[in-house]
């Protein structure tokens, strides 16, 4: 039985889903399964049958980055950019279930504690997820990048169907 | 604090207010990195693919008596390769030539590649592993510094020793004779993982004219195709190595991409195919590079009012089976071993010794995180014995403008160590934090007795701190204490010694046919900065943007070798070079134009019509040794390093004394750099190394079983996690250096030296137990705790020789 991740990057040629342990542990294959952050190297691919699978290719819209993508850019978040395609994806799904309001930085490390960093120390990561719900304004008073201001104004967040939960 | 360190030299007029350097311009390659656009090893599509695996040993030393593939198993398009397919020689070229590309009759370390296998199917090719039996004679292993050194076996020469290296100044014995305290200890550092999250991973294939082009994730593209022109006994122009997109390095990528490159490049020979070789993480953890463990012991003497007057240090690293990188790292960790301190009298004594446990190799700070642990923990003993402050001790030792290593260089310029100090302590309000913690502490004992006191006390919870830390000390009957601690580090910028002469990198800038500058250098970008960090430099000389500027990929056929991308050395020196190309450059095109050039727009205009009148431009330059400095390297004297970077890292922490269990509450970094050429890149590298560092003081063992390692998982070898990494606040000092671009030094490795030291003293403010060895896992606390009174050092000044802490 395929894993989703292989599904993923090699049938659907969506590469930017990483594979770093192959058993759940850093993150770097997270991907949203009905708007919930899963590891896709655990996921055989016939549990997300009729299920909306958002990888982080999915986060841009029409080739505008979402907030979060322009703010891990701004703030150093990407450093040798492994992990990010799950971090994005897992702090997409934590932005939209803060609806707006900005995380604590707690919450915020306390929801990427499953995808490990080894460049970053967390610290720009938790800053730029922060930054995107605030709507994307930098803190070193840079000039914002332009952006609407939802938070979960990607791809993630309009994914609402009732069959979440499908994995874990 | 003398800011005056740039020499009157070649005045360096700067050509225009600074327009790219010193700005956190994005990241040039970061849009490809947050879309997923960014390809890496494992996401490039080859047609005609075959994937390779590795057969490797099992056992940890003995003689190969038989390979045999199962006749039961269907061996059809599997392509095996063993030794007798190399068609040059069977090493892997680095420093000696002891390391075979594949073992050939005997094994030395467990994991040591013996047969190479490919298919198309990833799974078939996994189930052909298991079909392949080898036999062998074992031979009693070595897997250890102690047993090493005791010559259970004798695996090389008659000491086992690899490299023996000597420093001396003054005159130590003497010095030791006339100090008023002469404190002693033993110190020790386990294995440490790299862990980029991308494993290695190579893809090699036959080209059309016969040579070899291989594409992975690397740091040194030079080195792989040292190591392949000998491999395969070819040309040098027929081997070409490019990078891919690289998912992490910290120096696991240095050297062991020439193993897996030149596996990937045998049995694309052997097969005509295009062959993959991706390594799962096990087989990432179990059989590459770590850091060399080490054992080092120090014996100091000192004047009553704090002075260092002399240090007696003995270092012994486990090199593992091969020679590979260890003499190097060896070196920079002797020449780092007395720290950041002024010292008349010094003796280093190193050496780097057999085993037969896998080559311990190159991981970000390269031998200086072992023996400025060791330092950093002893200047703490050596505080507590005096009854002095720790920051006091540090601030009345720093090296300051002048001062003299151990190797005799005179610090000339750029000496930021008590800045760097001083502004840490600041930043963490360490005298009124320290306070704040003993008073608690006491408090929280008083409550734990049941005497009532301090009932409403419990370590407390500064403005800065946590929310997790739930309702602090108090917190459901644990019994937990705080604490504060720091280090301070130095770290020597570029190769070692005279490495940068035989190196002799070269960096050229051209203009591509749009009329853009492009940088041609093979430092490779992994994730530290590189990319953005040349534009930016070259942009500020040329008087443009950074994002004007082309970088091109590292690949041996189109840049020239500017070195290794290690050792803190891509922004200082070859930085350099593409700074002075820049000029130049800016200098012929102005020269052409007869004017200056306004902007990049007016650049490109004019570099058009260059190319159109004048044909190509490419300007190179090579490192030139700057005249001030002079090493010896029989005598292992002189100038180790052009210029020193200094750190200064304080922790605060928190223990559970019942569970053993420490987390680490906050974090302060400095470092001096000299300029920070991209604010957000360099701290991201000062917040980078700091955790990795924690990991090191605290959480990363890597656990062996007859010279395997037994946790080759990211479930049982643990990194921090979010959870575990405190906010860390970063200050960049500033002392430039003449020598580098915009007065840059090194900043890479520097963070790395100085957390697990300022951890362990924090747990020690904590508890008042010291423990001599990391990681501090909780079991090796709850051990310390135990016998804590043992370990735990008094406040007062006792005379005589103070026995260093404990061995576990």
């Amino acid at each position: 039985m395929k894993r989703l991740l292989d599904v993923l990057r090699e049938d659907c040629s969506l590469p930017g889903t990483k594979e770093g342990c192959g058993e759940g542990e850093c993150g770097a294959c997270s991907v949203l399964i009905d708007g919930r952050t899963v590891c896709s190297c655990l996921v055989p691919v016939v549990q997300v049958q009729g299920a909306r699978v958002v990888t982080v290719e999915g986060l841009a819209r029409a080739g505008r980055l979402s907030a979060l993508q322009r703010e891990f850019i701004q703030l150093g978040a990407a450093q040798c950019g492994i992990c990010t395609p799950g971090m994005l994806v897992t702090a997409a799904e934590l932005l939209r279930h803060a609806r707006g309001r900005v995380p604590s930085e707690e919450e915020v490390r306390e929801a990427l504690a499953g995808n490990l960093c080894r460049c970053t120390g967390y610290q720009k990561i938790v800053d730029a997820v922060r930054a995107a719900a605030r709507g994307g304004t930098s803190r070193n008073g840079a000039p914002a990048t332009r952006l609407a201001r939802a938070p979960g104004r990607s791809r993630a967040g309009t994914a609402r169907t009732k069959r979440s939960r499908r994995r874990r | 604090m003398a800011r005056r360190a740039r020499p009157p030299r070649a005045s360096r007029t700067v050509l225009r207010p600074p327009a790219s350097v010193g700005r956190s311009v994005p990241r040039l390659e970061g849009p490809d990195k947050v879309t997923g656009r960014a390809l890496y090893v494992d996401d490039l599509r080859v047609p005609g693919v075959l994937h390779g695996r590795t057969v490797r040993s099992t056992i940890a030393r003995g003689r190969i008596q038989r390979v045999s593939l199962d006749p039961a198993f269907d061996w059809s398009g599997v392509v095996v390769a063993d030794h007798r397919d190399i068609p040059g020689e069977n090493l892997v070229a680095l420093i000696e030539d002891d390391q075979p590309l594949l073992a050939a009759e005997e094994v030395r370390h467990a994991e040591e590649p013996i047969l190479l296998l490919a298919h198309e199917d990833p799974e078939r090719v996994e189930a052909a592993t298991r079909a392949v039996q080898i036999e062998y004679e074992p031979l009693e292993p070595v897997l250890t510094i102690e047993d090493s050194l005791a010559r259970k076996a004798l695996l090389r020469g008659d000491d086992n020793v690899f490299k023996n290296i000597l420093i001396e100044r003054g005159d130590v014995e003497r010095g030791l004779a006339g100090s008023d305290l002469v404190i002693e200890g033993e110190y020790r550092c386990g294995h440490q993982e790299q862990l980029y999250i991308e494993n290695n991973g190579m893809i090699a294939e036959r080209t059309p004219d016969g040579g070899l082009l291989v594409r992975g994730s690397l740091q040194c593209p030079y080195y792989v195709h040292k190591a392949l022109v000998r491999a395969f006994a070819l040309p040098p122009d027929q081997v070409r190595i490019v990078q891919t997109v690289t998912g992490g390095g910290f120096g696991g990528k240095e050297e062991y991409p020439s193993m897996i490159g030149g596996h990937a490049a045998l049995l694309a020979w052997k097969s005509g195919r295009p062959v993959k070789i991706v390594y799962d993480r096990l087989e990432d953890i179990a059989a590459t590079t770590k850091r060399h463990p080490a054992v080092i012991k120090l014996r100091t003497g000192v004047a009553r009012d704090g002075m260092l007057v002399a240090n007696a240090i003995d270092i012994v690293m486990d090199g593992g089976a091969y020679v590979t990188l260890s003499p190097v790292v060896l070196s920079r960790g002797a020449i780092h071993a007395a720290g950041p301190y002024r010292c008349p009298n010094v003796s280093i004594r190193a050496r780097a010794v057999a085993t037969n446990t896998p080559p311990n190799g190159a991981f970000r700070g390269f031998g200086a995180p072992q023996t400025q642990f060791a330092v950093e923990c002893h200047m703490e003993r050596i505080a507590a014995a005096l009854g002095l402050d720790p920051l006091e001790l540090r601030r009345r030792n720093a090296y300051r403008l002048g001062d003299v290593t151990p190797t005799g260089q005179v610090l000339r310029e750029s000496v930021g160590a008590l800045e760097a100090l001083e502004a840490a302590a600041r930043r963490a309000r360490w005298a009124e934090r320290r306070a704040l913690h003993e008073r608690e502490n006491r408090a929280a004992e008083a409550r734990e007795r049941g005497d009532g006191l301090g009932s409403g006390a419990g370590p407390g919870r500064g403005r800065r701190e946590r929310a997790t830390n739930g309702a602090g000390p108090r917190a459901n009957g644990r019994r937990l204490r705080r604490g504060i601690g720091l280090s301070l580090v130095y770290h020597g910028a570029g190769f070692t010694g005279s490495g940068e002469v035989k190196l002799g990198s070269v960096a050229a800038l051209d203009l591509a046919r749009d009329g853009r500058p492009r940088i041609l250098a093979a430092s490779t970008e992994i994730g530290q900065g590189t990319t953005t960090m040349f534009a930016q430099l070259v942009a500020e000389a040329l008087g443009v943007t950074a994002d004007f500027v082309a970088v091109e990929t590292p690949d041996t056929g189109l840049v020239p070798d500017s070195g290794p991308t290690v050792a803190s050395r891509t922004c200082m020196v070859v930085g350099g070079l593409l700074e002075k190309c820049a000029r130049s450059m800016r200098e012929r095109l102005e020269l052409f134009a007869e004017r200056p050039i306004k902007d990049g727009r007016d650049f490109q205009r004019i570099a058009r019509r260059f190319l159109s009148e004048r044909g190509p431009l490419r300007i190179e330059r090579r490192y030139e040794k700057p005249p001030e400095i002079e090493w010896d390297d029989d005598r292992y004297r002189g100038d180790a390093y052009g210029v020193f970077s200094y750190g200064s890292c304080v922790v605060e922490v928190e223990v559970d004394l019942d569970t053993g269990e420490t987390r680490v509450l906050r974090a302060v970094a400095t470092a001096d750099i000299g300029k920070a050429i991209h604010p957000i890149l360099a701290a991201g590298q000062i917040e980078g190394g700091t955790i990795q560092g924690l990991g090191y003081g605290l959480l990363e063992e890597v656990r062996w079983k007859e010279g395997r390692v037994w946790n080759h998982q990211l479930t049982n070898y643990i990194i921090p996690t979010s959870m575990d990494a405190p906010p860390i606040e970063v200050v960049i000092v500033e002392q430039p250096y003449s020598r580098g671009p915009f007065g840059a030094k090194g900043v890479g490795e520097l963070p790395m030296d100085a957390p697990a030291p300022a951890i362990v003293a924090a747990i020690a403010h904590a508890t008042g137990a010291r423990i001599d060895e990391i990681p501090v896992t909780p079991e090796r606390l709850l051990e310390g705790l135990r016998d804590g009174d043992a370990g735990r050092d008094g406040s007062g000044s006792s005379p005589g020789s103070r026995r260093g802490g404990k061995r576990s």
